[in-house]
């Protein structure tokens, strides 16, 4: 059942618990046990909201950040990217194979504040060997949904 | 000046909800509940191979019985689907949609004076082209109490020394009944026991919910040499536009079937074509997951309608659910055009579909679930109105 509840609140999170159940064919109890159960297991780790920032008119800019590191001792990658990600600029953090280690996403109001984020902080730690900063200049898809253009239904209104 | 027209198309009857429609088509701001098409978008790998041939050129006809890859593919998909064995040389043949098939299969088919059972509520096109095929439509009239299936009694009862073909459309368009196993097992039985032919229009297969998978008549013993299997992309594939079905039978029919196609049609389109074989080859995660989807939805509209004391049997095919209305005292016509006055909200009135849909309204869901939430908030506070007006 945690499948199905799960495929089903990625793309529709605000489905209230009763629909839920019954599209889902469960019991509502049930669908409710396992609900509490993920979050308290971080299976689900949050409910958020996706926002076309570019539509909202607010000004904010997101850089990709290529960051190459020296493994801690002992800890490996964990304790560089625990450094990282616990900064609050940093939307994303992932571990990356091939020619860099991490991918270090960023938000912030302007270019500037981005790429003193970078210089000051992410630089200047001891294990970060060297960065490189892509800035995203247009947003099409994300997390599985199309940003550019939103489809309208375009059937005739009455068919047999 | 002569008549110009034909007397038998004259005599054919429009569309009774022809001015439904159309009231409806001018409302901008109604909610349609009425559409008989898919909401998804076909797959974009398959929209992407059509693209693809067209960039490579390929826009001549293709053979009339329709390209040979695609034909390999709905066998190994029928074999693979439905435990179905056709011959891609001679048992299969591509159509523009399902309804040419039916209107093929009933050309080559009938002589003057045959009769065709056709069970009704169903699609609007098997009188019609019965009777345009100079065959005498003999209507069968399906009952709520059976959830609208067929029965081995009423096929019986209904079966003279001039029937020919049985018509059997499940998963049934308008009321989502379908059949089940046994219940074509009983009917096949009465089918061979008579010497008469079955036109299966199975179009919805792909969206059947019930306990067990989808059955086909065809595939019953003895009954694969007395069938003309009818499906098509439009509904599984969400590509009702492209114009694409095709038909499946003993090679002696589908050969005549294929000479009217040949003359009427010569072969359906090429850039169609195409793209089914990408439909076929690599869209089964996409058909399942718009077939969960319908379900869901399906769920919630069973739930629905039982919350507001609404009589409505569980349906288990297609996307429509087929609610009676009679508690009101006013036709299926009234029903619809009163509930489209007072709250926007389009359904189809179950005559639409044959006498026999008189007190049902037909609901589609082919809609997302925050839209049919909407309308069935109106559908509840339209029908609690009415009962406090009693």
């Amino acid at each position: 059942m945690r499948e199905k509840i799960l495929s089903y609140m990625e793309k529709n999170a605000r489905i209230d618990l009763k629909d839920l159940a019954t599209v889902l064919g469960e019991d509502e109890a049930s669908v409710m046990n396992e609900l509490e159960a993920m979050e308290a297991e971080n299976v689900i780790a949050g409910y958020h909201t996706m926002i076309n920032w570019d539509k909202a008119g607010v000004e904010k800019v997101t850089g990709m950040i290529e960051v190459r590191v020296t493994p801690q001792r002992g800890m490996g990658f964990d304790k560089v990217a625990n450094h990282i990600y616990n900064y609050p600029e940093v939307s994303s953090v992932y571990l990356i194979s091939g020619g860099f280690d991490f991918m270090v996403i960023i938000e912030g109001k302007s270019l500037r504040e981005v790429a003193e984020f970078v210089s000051n902080k992410l630089s200047t730690l001891d294990s970060v060997l060297s960065t490189k900063t892509n800035f995203i200049l247009k947003k099409y898809k994300e997390a599985g949904t199309i940003l550019v253009d939103k489809p309208h239904d375009e059937r005739m209104k009455m068919s047999l | 000046m002569r008549n110009p027209l034909s007397n038998t198309i004259v005599t054919i009857k429009p569309s009774g909800i022809r001015k439904f429609f159309d009231i409806v088509s001018e409302m901008d701001d109604a909610i349609s509940l009425g559409v008989g098409e898919p909401d998804f978008d076909t797959p974009w790998r398959v929209r992407d191979e059509a693209i693809y041939s067209l960039e490579q050129g390929r826009t001549f006809y293709t053979s009339n019985a329709g390209l040979k890859e695609l034909k390999e593919e709905i066998s190994l998909y029928l074999n693979r689907k439905y435990d179905l064995n056709y011959d891609p040389s001679g048992e299969i043949f591509v159509t523009v949609g399902g309804s040419e098939a039916i209107d093929v299969a009933l050309r080559a088919m009938l002589d003057p004076g045959d009769e065709v059972l056709i069970p009704q509520p169903s699609y609007v096109s098997y009188e019609p082209c019965t009777i345009l095929a100079n065959g005498t439509p003999v209507i069968i009239n399906l009952k709520e109490e059976n959830e609208f299936r067929l029965t081995a009694k009423e096929l019986e009862e209904a079966i003279t020394d001039k029937t020919k073909i049985l018509v059997l459309p499940f998963p049934n368009n308008p009321t989502g009944a379908i059949m089940e196993k046994k219940d074509l097992e009983a009917i096949a039985e009465v089918i061979i026991k008579h010497d008469i032919f079955v036109l299966t229009d199975e179009i919805y297969s792909e969206l059947s919910y019930g306990k067990e998978e989808h059955v086909s008549i065809a595939s019953l013993p003895g009954m694969k040499e007395r069938t003309i299997y009818i499906n098509g992309f439009s509904k599984a594939f969400a590509m009702t536009g492209w114009r694409l079905g095709y038909a499946c039978g003993p090679k002696e029919v589908i050969a005549q079937m294929l000479k009217i196609h040949q003359f009427a049609i010569m072969c359906a389109p090429t850039t169609s074509q195409y793209a089914a074989v990408e439909a076929l080859r690599s869209c089964d995660d996409e058909v399942a997951a718009m077939k969960e989807e319908y379900n869901g939805r399906r769920r919630y509209l069973v739930k629905r309608f039982k919350e507001m004391g609404l009589k409505c049997f569980e349906p288990y095919g297609a996307f429509y659910i087929f609610p009676s209305i009679k508690e009101f005292g006013m036709t299926s016509e009234e029903f619809a055009t009163k509930f489209l006055a007072s709250k926007k909200v389009a359904v189809v009135p179950g005559t639409a579909f044959g006498d026999s849909g008189e007190g049902f309204i037909r609901i589609s869901y082919a809609y997302s679930l925050e839209q049919l939430k909407l309308a069935l908030d109106r559908m509840e506070e339209f029908i609690n109105e009415l009962r406090e007006a009693k």
